[in-house]
């Protein structure tokens, strides 16, 4: 395993060397949470997060995206791109929970028949460095679903904070590549990766939710009928804030937007929470209540998605937990629906 | 000073008496929340189950919302804020007075669990106990205890109806109205500042908007069967989270929610962004409270003024 070691007092002048040739986006505390924005100096980059308050799916698939826009006139149509970002950029201190969430979105945007090219250039330009976990939150429970507070899935390097220091993990030619352009970094020493792995494992340790999620995809085949939908979903108010903090919902909508001469087709974030969601055209609604919406959401994480691609769809980073207007904790849900 | 387990406990009666003699088949509540500073609703319709009913300084639903649309006879917790909605939902015909009991609690007041994580730098709160006028956090690194009265909810510092104006059985004493406070100092300073200054205050707010309509679902108030934004044929007004669409959004819901908000503060409690969206309809309040002297659900007979027309209204904005 190769890896580099900084004095922590050097991670300024890291993020500055970035932003010379990197497009940078980092941690940055706006009003009073944390978002993740560009940033043009290291002094902008705020790592005394707990989490940002959204998942890093916005720099890749933001949630307004113009697609084209036209002009028509006696001559005819006429379409302009909107042309793709074509510099390199550094998506600078995300979780390892956020991080494999991208591994997700990528399997999504990328599978079938269908290549989403918006997406997938962001995705290949950026090279991801990650902060591992060393205080995991009471409502994290990434270790249940195969992730873990020091989890490497994602990235290309990973910043593991071993007190006065910063171990700087080289998880692939990428991240290789971007160290390379940092010539004072030093090589990580024996005693620096045994100091990462007692953190690592201490960090690990206090997650002490585990919850049990052997054979929950196929425990939700027979439950789509199940009286337990019924009470789930009773005091939930069907607004959008699980799905629009969850960094593995990618569902949009797209719309046009404009005149009979001008106009733009956009591409918003759409999701199952809504009643307009399904709604067809003929008026009929095959999911009218938010008890067909809510099953729709846990059965995507839990059982259609894993069916489709072989994991479950949910990284634990606890963000619909805590932001929850009315407490509908997803963590209960999982539990409720084992003990079934 | 009153006792929070003696009101718990006789909520939990209550409840108790009306499913046991049927006078209603649902129980609207509170129960324990899974995370610290937290309530969940809760929906009991079975006698045996009333001591999942909790009463606390975290109970901070307004559950009126759960009423419309409901054809049941429903037993309800209510605030002063909450009775207060119940009360504008009753005038405008969307809840039935026949149909909902009003459990009514004298109320001094909900945390703002907000504004204690900024005093514990952000730090995770792992356990939260309130007792009289003290609030108890612990932390991994810390331990503090904070007094109540300075981490309250905005919208119940202003709050001139703790007591709620209309009820079927009060539990619980009441409790002093406060008559001191300045109701409307957020907006007082809001409009000292310029018109530029507001603009650029709104527009750092609203545009950390993510269209998520927390803030409209957790409404009492928004219940439009078919809301203007889940309009997409015709498209009233744009779907992004461009600033002038989010801003569009903001505005209509306000003038949507003028001289019939109460300020329970759901809106601004639930949004996942923070925005500050109390602001703007604080304003409204003011000005339906300047113009008609009128306060949104004190009585079940006032008409609300923007639902009915006077002719000595005032009517200086009619330019000739």
């Amino acid at each position: 395993m190769k890896a580099k070691i900084m004095d922590k007092n050097e991670l300024q002048d890291f993020v500055d060397e970035l932003t010379k040739d990197y497009k940078v986006f980092a941690p940055v505390k706006m009003n009073r949470i944390f978002r993740l924005k560009e940033i043009s100096k290291g002094k902008e980059a705020c790592l005394g997060y707990q989490n940002t308050r959204q998942p890093p799916k916005e720099i890749f698939f933001p949630q307004t995206e113009i697609l084209f826009t036209y002009k028509m006139d006696k001559e005819g149509v006429e379409l302009e791109d909107i042309p793709l970002p074509n510099e390199k950029r550094v998506l600078f201190g995300i979780r390892p929970c956020d991080a494999r969430a991208l591994v997700f979105l990528d399997r999504f945007f990328s599978s079938g028949d269908y290549k989403d090219i918006s997406y997938l250039e962001k995705r290949e330009k950026t090279t991801i460095i990650g902060l591992a976990c060393n205080s995991p939150l009471s409502t994290c429970f990434c270790t249940s679903l195969g992730g873990s507070p020091f989890g490497k899935e994602g990235m290309d390097l990973l910043l593991e904070d071993i007190n006065e220091k910063y171990l700087i993990e080289i998880l692939s030619e990428q991240g290789a590549k971007l160290v390379e352009h940092i010539p004072w970094l030093k090589d990580a020493e024996n005693a620096d990766f045994e100091r990462a792995k007692k953190i690592s494992e201490e960090a690990e340790s206090t997650i002490k939710l585990k919850i049990a999620v052997e054979g929950l995809r196929k425990k939700f085949d027979s439950m789509f009928d199940a009286p337990l939908w019924d009470q789930i979903y009773q005091k939930c108010i069907g607004c959008g804030v699980c799905t629009y903090l969850c960094p593995t919902c990618w569902c949009f909508d797209i719309l046009d937007e404009g005149t009979p001469t001008c106009g733009r087709r956009v591409r918003i974030w759409d999701t199952c929470q809504f009643p307009l969601f399904t709604l067809e055209a003929s008026g009929l609604n095959p999911r009218p209540s938010g008890k067909e919406r809510m099953r729709q959401r846990v059965m995507h994480k839990f059982n259609y998605f894993p069916k489709d691609f072989g994991e479950l769809v949910c990284v634990g980073c606890g963000r619909c937990v805590q932001a929850c207007p009315v407490n509908l904790d997803i963590r209960e849900i999982i539990k409720a629906i084992m003990n079934t | 000073m009153r006792n929070i387990e003696n009101i718990e406990d006789s909520i939990r009666e209550v409840a108790r008496k009306l499913l046991n003699e049927k006078k209603v088949e649902l129980v609207i509540g509170y129960e324990k929340g899974t995370l610290p500073l937290r309530t969940a609703p809760c929906f009991i319709d079975n006698p045996d189950d009333v001591d999942k009913l909790a009463w606390n300084a975290s109970c901070d639903a307004n559950l009126s919302k759960y009423l419309i649309g409901v054809d049941k006879r429903i037993g309800i917790i209510a605030k002063g804020c909450d009775a207060r909605s119940i009360i504008v939902c009753i005038t405008e015909k969307q809840i039935d007075r026949e149909k909902v009991v009003i459990i009514g609690i004298p109320c001094a007041g909900v945390v703002d669990r907000k504004k204690i994580e900024a005093e514990v730098d952000g730090e995770e709160i792992l356990e939260a106990r309130v007792t009289g006028e003290k609030i108890m956090v612990k932390g991994k690194n810390f331990e503090k205890t904070l007094p109540k009265k300075n981490f309250l909810c905005d919208s119940c510092l202003t709050c001139r109806h703790r007591n709620p104006p209309i009820c079927d059985i009060m539990v619980g004493n009441k409790v002093p109205e406060i008559t001191s406070a300045e109701g409307f100092a957020e907006v007082s300073y809001l409009e000292a500042k310029s018109a530029d200054d507001r603009w650029a205050y709104f527009t750092k707010e609203l545009g950390n908007c993510i269209r998520c309509y927390a803030c409209r679902n957790v409404c009492p108030l928004c219940y439009c069967k078919e809301c203007f934004v889940d309009k997409t044929l015709p498209l009233w007004f744009g779907k992004t989270n461009d600033l002038s669409d989010t801003m569009i959004y903001h505005i209509v819901r306000v003038l949507h929610v003028a001289g019939r908000c109460v300020d329970c503060g759901a809106c601004s409690r639930v949004c996942p962004m923070e925005i500050d969206l109390r602001a703007l309809t604080k304003k409204t309040e003011k000005i339906v409270k300047e113009r008609f002297n009128y306060e949104a659900g004190i009585s079940l007979k006032e008409v609300p003024p923007l639902g009915t027309f006077k002719l000595e209204d005032a009517q200086e904005f009619v330019i000739e």
